[in-house]
């Protein structure tokens, strides 16, 4: 579904991305780990359309989305749930959802996501309807956001650091929907700091260290042997959380601040 | 109580013309606090909506509502040039898009000079609204009276346009993240183009609706984009209520300030405005809360 091939990419001061390759089957959840700074962000964002590719090339479902502008690479399918949420702080629940699903007419089909449906699936944000971004907690916005997301009616879904400075509980939530979206036929690309979360959401997991890859494991390899993520990302300790999703020990919210 | 009874028509016209600068300044303030355009061609495009109305403009309530349609009609072809303008200049900052804008006003008002001359153009208005009302002992225009209907109208509908519609969501969605709202899939260039677009609409139709008050001339343009511009500092950019409140306070000002205190009358304006910003500043430097922020760090 999702190919990334010799990407190469950055900003104005400096290259992040160093020839990334990465290949995401339909229906599958790919985590990408890796230390602030490791290229997590822009590797989400350029797939997005939000950074732009210096070299290398991007492709959803076959087609070379590279050239693309974000608006057009979301009407292609692909969908974002940015770091920090970036809900709209003006806008009711209701405003977000109204306006994702306007944009995301053009792919609907009888499986779509529709406004009902997604509050089914995040049944506080039926309770939030009338408020306004602003005055959501944390864990409320991030639903919204990947509520907004999937209203877009995507295939590939980005996601960058959803646990972000999420109380555990809430942390549980979001791993849990995370896990059952690909039952709806998306794909997804996620990015997390911490190697244990990565590897209780995702069949392959690939270690990000200074933009270019350290190697791919599959998320059953992590959860046996954490050790494996640690050596990679050039640490001793896998993981120095405490808190476990669904069984998968080490899985906290990530560290504060915005990464690259 | 006599006091009272003599400041009360100028009190009416300042809420008559606190409600022309309103809807002068809603175009300005929509396309500067939402799309982060600075447009100073916008008191043209009111220029050019005025000339219009004026050109069409018979006295029969027919010409009336064509001069309406003109004027907004050519605001928004206005409009829609300063959007193939502006376009090329996002994400580079304001100073560029004055400069462009600014160029855009020159040829507009030189265009606008030669075609219509240097003089003022009266405006014929239909008979029925053209007289005089008695109210409390006093006359007064009944056009102006209608004009503070019909703004007060369009404010209202403005308010619910940009509070209750899918357009006006996405309008406030655009001002809170617009790299946001491309990743949703809606394409920058239409809504900047639209932004435009309806900011120009809403500038002809100030002109038009205001040219009986504000007869088109020579130099409109710049006195509607100097209060235009006043409106949006005090009533703070893209806020249509603080817009609509600082129009009203300037209205006041310009007419019942020069009633009160015609000695100093020409320092009101100005100094209102050069309170409030102090004011801005003294909130938001924390000094007002008694924590000054610190050098170097950003204020609280």
């Amino acid at each position: 579904m999702l190919s990334v091939a010799s990407l190469t990419a950055g900003y104005d001061g400096g290259t992040v991305l160093h020839g990334l390759d990465l290949d995401i089957p339909s229906g599958a959840i790919h985590a990408v780990v890796g230390h602030n700074g490791a290229g997590k962000t822009t590797l989400i964002q350029t797939v997005a359309g939000l950074v732009p590719t210096a070299s290398g090339r991007v492709s959803v479902a076959g087609a070379d989305v590279t050239g693309l502008p974000a608006h057009r690479r979301a009407q292609a399918g692909i969908s974002l749930v940015p770091q920090g949420r970036r809900v709209f702080p003006s806008l009711t629940v209701q405003e977000h959802l109204a306006l994702a699903f306007g944009r995301g007419r053009r792919r609907r089909t009888t499986t779509a996501w529709t406004p009902d449906s997604v509050k089914d699936l995040l049944p506080r944000l039926a309770e939030r309807a009338g408020h306004r971004g602003r005055q959501l907690s944390g864990g409320e916005q991030q639903m919204l956001a990947i509520a907004r997301a999937l209203l877009g009616q995507p295939r590939l879904l980005l996601l960058d650091e959803p646990t972000e400075g999420l109380a555990p509980l809430i942390v549980q939530d979001i791993a849990a929907l995370i896990r059952r979206l690909p039952e709806r036929g998306l794909t997804i690309l996620v990015a997390a700091p911490r190697p244990a979360f990565a590897a209780s959401i995702a069949e392959r997991v690939t270690i990000l260290v200074a933009g270019r890859s350290a190697g791919e494991f599959s998320g059953e390899e992590l959860r046996a042997k954490p050790e494996l993520a640690a050596a990679a990302m050039g640490h001793a300790a896998a993981d120095d959380s405490t808190v476990s999703v669904s069984g998968v020990s080490g899985v906290s919210a990530g560290p504060g601040g915005p990464s690259r | 109580m006599d006091a009272l009874n003599a400041h009360l028509v100028p009190a009416v016209d300042g809420v008559a013309y606190g409600l022309l600068l309103f809807v002068a300044a809603a175009g300005l303030t929509l396309l500067f606090g939402i799309g982060g355009v600075l447009n100073i061609a916008h008191g043209t495009l009111f220029a050019l909506g005025g000339y219009l109305a004026a050109s069409v403009s018979d006295g029969s309530w027919s010409s009336a509502v064509l001069g309406l349609a003109v004027a907004v009609a050519g605001g928004t072809a206005g409009g829609a040039v300063l959007a193939a303008g502006t376009l090329p200049l996002a994400g580079r900052g304001h100073l560029p898009q004055a400069l462009r804008t600014f160029g855009l006003a020159l040829v507009g008002g030189d265009i606008l000079s030669t075609v219509y001359g240097g003089d003022e153009h009266p405006v014929k208005v239909p008979g029925s609204v053209n007289g005089m009302v008695h109210f409390f002992g006093h006359v007064y225009p009944t056009y102006r009276l209608m004009f503070i209907a019909v703004a007060a109208a369009l404010a209202v509908a403005g308010s619910v346009v940009l509070g209750r519609t899918r357009a006006g969501a996405l309008l406030r969605a655009t001002a809170d993240d617009r790299a946001m709202v491309g990743a949703m899939g809606y394409a920058p260039w239409r809504v900047h183009t639209a932004l435009c677009a309806a900011a120009g609409a809403l500038a002809g139709l100030a002109g038009g609706l205001g040219a009986p008050i504000i007869g088109p001339g020579p130099d409109t343009a710049d006195k509607v984009l100097m209060l235009s511009m006043v409106v949006i500092v005090l009533g703070r950019p893209g806020s249509v209520l603080g817009a609509f409140l600082a129009a009203i306070a300037v209205g006041e000002i310009e007419t019942l300030g020069v009633s009160i205190s015609s000695d100093w009358a020409p320092f009101l304006l100005f100094g209102m405005m050069a309170v409030a910003l102090a004011g801005r500043t003294f909130r938001s430097s924390g000094v007002a809360d008694g924590v000054a922020a610190a050098p170097g760090e950003a204020p609280a």
